[in-house]
């Protein structure tokens, strides 16, 4: 993304930021609420349109070859957005079928992403008994069912219990095993720490900081990426704002 | 477009309404609303006394009858439109153009002056047939006209009372099924038109909620087309209806309403309650479009549902003049005249009254509909 910009009315979500990330990188982006990290996000993926600025995907442009592009991404939103009226496998049949995979594909992917979710015994539950959890699983696995090569991940681990998120890590760190570019955002700076090859710190809209975990803590003299954090931006971290 | 994503909507809409049953209607708030809605199409508010149309085939051979039609028309109940031939006017009645057709017969004159020679010798009259075809579809023809026409027709012979001896004979047609319905026959046609309204409210709930809890968002993400989207909810809408109207009809027989209609009569019912489900989905769309959530929703689709409710359905028998011209408005009135025209007047599915009404029915259809995605896309996309 190049001098990104996005204006809701007089309050500027996103103030020129630039960004490059590598096919294969696992990275995240963080900062504190209102930071403008989903709204990069949205942008990203092409649901909200950029007031200025260029952002292209495997070299796609987002805006003006959308339909390419979003064969290329998947995204897990930061909302638990799963239809509680359909079971497990019905909601991944949907968003397969909305992707166009064939029966036999999508029956072998969903079965692969159910066990690594350790979802495969709920599968056919109501999504309405499921936990948070395991909402937050189903949410992911429904980003992941086309295979795509670019996977936003916005606070995946979100309100997960420390086994489910161990789990997602693992999950993720898989992902970028299988060469997928991962953009994850979180408020949890142990998993940023722990997953991502760089990270970017954004605050008002703006990038205030970029690099990996390694070099920013060294670099600033700080004991922990949350040290850092709470140094550039100011404020703590809150998960319930 | 890709059918296995139309389908995969379908399939989705149509779990939903069978697994979650939404509640249709607030609590508190409906009652209210009811009521007083009610109250004003049925209470004193605008409450001018409506005039029924009659067919009037005159074939009188003198003047007399002229003085029955200026009776008729003093009642301020019943308004005589003249016809050259019954043909015409049968058509109209089974249209329901008007709500009764009267023959007068060539010698009424005739017989009115020989009861006038000699009013109390019976005897003398040149007794005289009055033939009336009525609405059956109409309360108002069945209960109201023929005991109107007696008397008139005492007054024309220059009596108050249809008691006294007079030589006009009223005959209700023999070709004419005269077998009282029942009101819950009358509202019949009505309440299909009434169940498939509530189609909006469902589909403005469906959409604040998909857009409330992201799903909407998480779609978009997807390489569905907006109107591989849209042809799959209205689909599934449609098909909603269909299995409604089967299983208001269904009811309906079951409790006694079976009309003397083939089965081309119901199919083409289903076909006019499958268009109008178009426009509810437009509407649901529109209320959508309004709402920022679910509540709200639910309280800017009664603003559709309410006026289709009072001026189009059953609850619009008796309404009065102006409420019966502003029914024009909604296309809730034209399924139900159509249907009412079908099953209670026997009109064929090709008579023009019916064809009118599949007519608007559609053109109203396709416009809600087309502004609903309009409104909709615009604010929200899809």
């Amino acid at each position: 993304m190049e001098r990104l910009v996005k204006k809701y009315e007089d309050v500027t979500a996103v103030d020129g930021l630039s960004l490059r990330v590598e096919k294969g990188e696992l990275f995240g982006l963080l900062g504190p609420n209102g930071a403008g990290k989903t709204t990069t996000i949205n942008i990203l993926c092409g649901l909200v349109k950029p007031t200025s600025g260029l952002v292209s995907v495997y070299g796609f442009d987002v805006q003006a070859e959308h339909w390419k592009v979003k064969r290329l991404i998947g995204v897990c939103p930061q909302e638990t957005a799963v239809y509680d009226y359909l079971t497990g496998l019905e909601n991944i049949e949907l968003f397969g079928s909305l992707y166009a995979m064939r029966g036999d594909l999508l029956k072998a992917r969903r079965k692969t992403l159910l066990e690594k979710m350790g979802l495969e015994k709920d599968a056919e539950r109501r999504v309405e008994k499921y936990s948070g959890g395991m909402k937050r699983r189903l949410s992911l696995i429904l980003a992941l069912v086309h295979d795509p090569q670019v996977v936003f991940l916005d606070e995946p681990t979100a309100g997960m219990d420390p086994q489910s998120r161990r789990a997602v890590w693992g999950f993720i760190r898989e992902l970028k095993a299988e060469g997928k570019t991962v953009i994850l955002t979180t408020h949890y700076m142990e998993e940023a720490e722990e997953l991502c090859d760089r990270v970017g710190i954004i605050d008002h809209g703006k990038l205030i900081a970029l690099g990996s975990p390694r070099e920013l803590i060294s670099d600033d003299e700080v004991g922990s990426l949350e040290e850092l954090f709470i140094k550039l931006t100011g404020r703590r971290i809150r998960e319930d704002a | 477009m890709r059918i296995q994503r139309v389908l995969a909507i379908v399939r989705k809409e149509v779990k939903k309404t069978v697994r979650e049953p939404e509640i249709l209607f607030m609590i508190f708030l409906f009652p209210v609303v009811f009521m007083l809605a009610f109250s004003t199409f049925f209470g004193g508010a605008g409450g001018e006394q409506p005039i029924y149309e009659i067919g009037v085939v005159n074939m009188d051979e003198g003047g007399s009858s002229q003085t029955l039609l200026t009776l008729l028309s003093k009642t301020g109940l019943l308004s005589p439109r003249l016809y050259g031939d019954n043909e015409t006017a049968q058509a109209d009645l089974s249209q329901g153009k008007v709500k009764a057709v009267i023959i007068l017969p060539s010698d009424f004159s005739v017989s009115l002056a020989s009861y006038n020679a000699a009013p109390g010798e019976p005897g003398k009259w040149v007794n005289t047939t009055i033939t009336l075809f009525l609405d059956k579809g109409s309360l108002v023809a069945i209960q109201a006209v023929p005991p109107i026409l007696q008397q008139a027709l005492a007054a024309t012979a220059g009596r108050e009372s249809q008691a006294v001896l007079n030589p006009f004979r009223v005959q209700v047609a023999s070709l004419v099924e005269v077998k009282t319905l029942s009101a819950f026959e009358f509202m019949a046609p009505g309440m299909f038109t009434f169940a498939s309204i509530y189609i909006l409210m469902m589909v403005a709930q469906a959409f604040i909620q998909d857009r409330v809890n992201g799903m909407m968002k998480r779609i978009r993400i997807t390489p569905i087309t907006p109107v591989e989207f849209i042809t799959g909810q209205v689909f599934s809408y449609m098909l909603i209806a269909l299995v409604q109207a089967a299983l208001v009809f269904a009811t309906v027989y079951i409790l006694g309403f079976r009309p003397n209609v083939g089965l081309a009569t119901y199919l083409f019912a289903f076909a006019i309650l499958m268009v109008f489900s178009l426009s509810n989905v437009g509407f649901g769309l529109i209320a959508a479009t309004l709402a920022k959530s679910s509540g709200a929703a639910t309280g800017f689709s009664f603003l559709f549902l309410l006026p289709q409710l009072f001026l189009g359905t059953f609850v619009g028998m008796s309404l009065s003049q102006t409420a019966q011209i502003a029914g024009r408005l909604v296309p809730s009135y034209y399924v139900t005249d159509a249907l009412a025209s079908l099953f209670l007047r026997g009109a064929s599915i090709l008579s023009p009254a019916i064809l009118l009404d599949l007519a608007v029915t559609s053109v109203f259809s396709a416009a809600v509909l087309t502004l609903g995605i309009l409104l909709y896309a615009k604010y929200f996309r899809v």
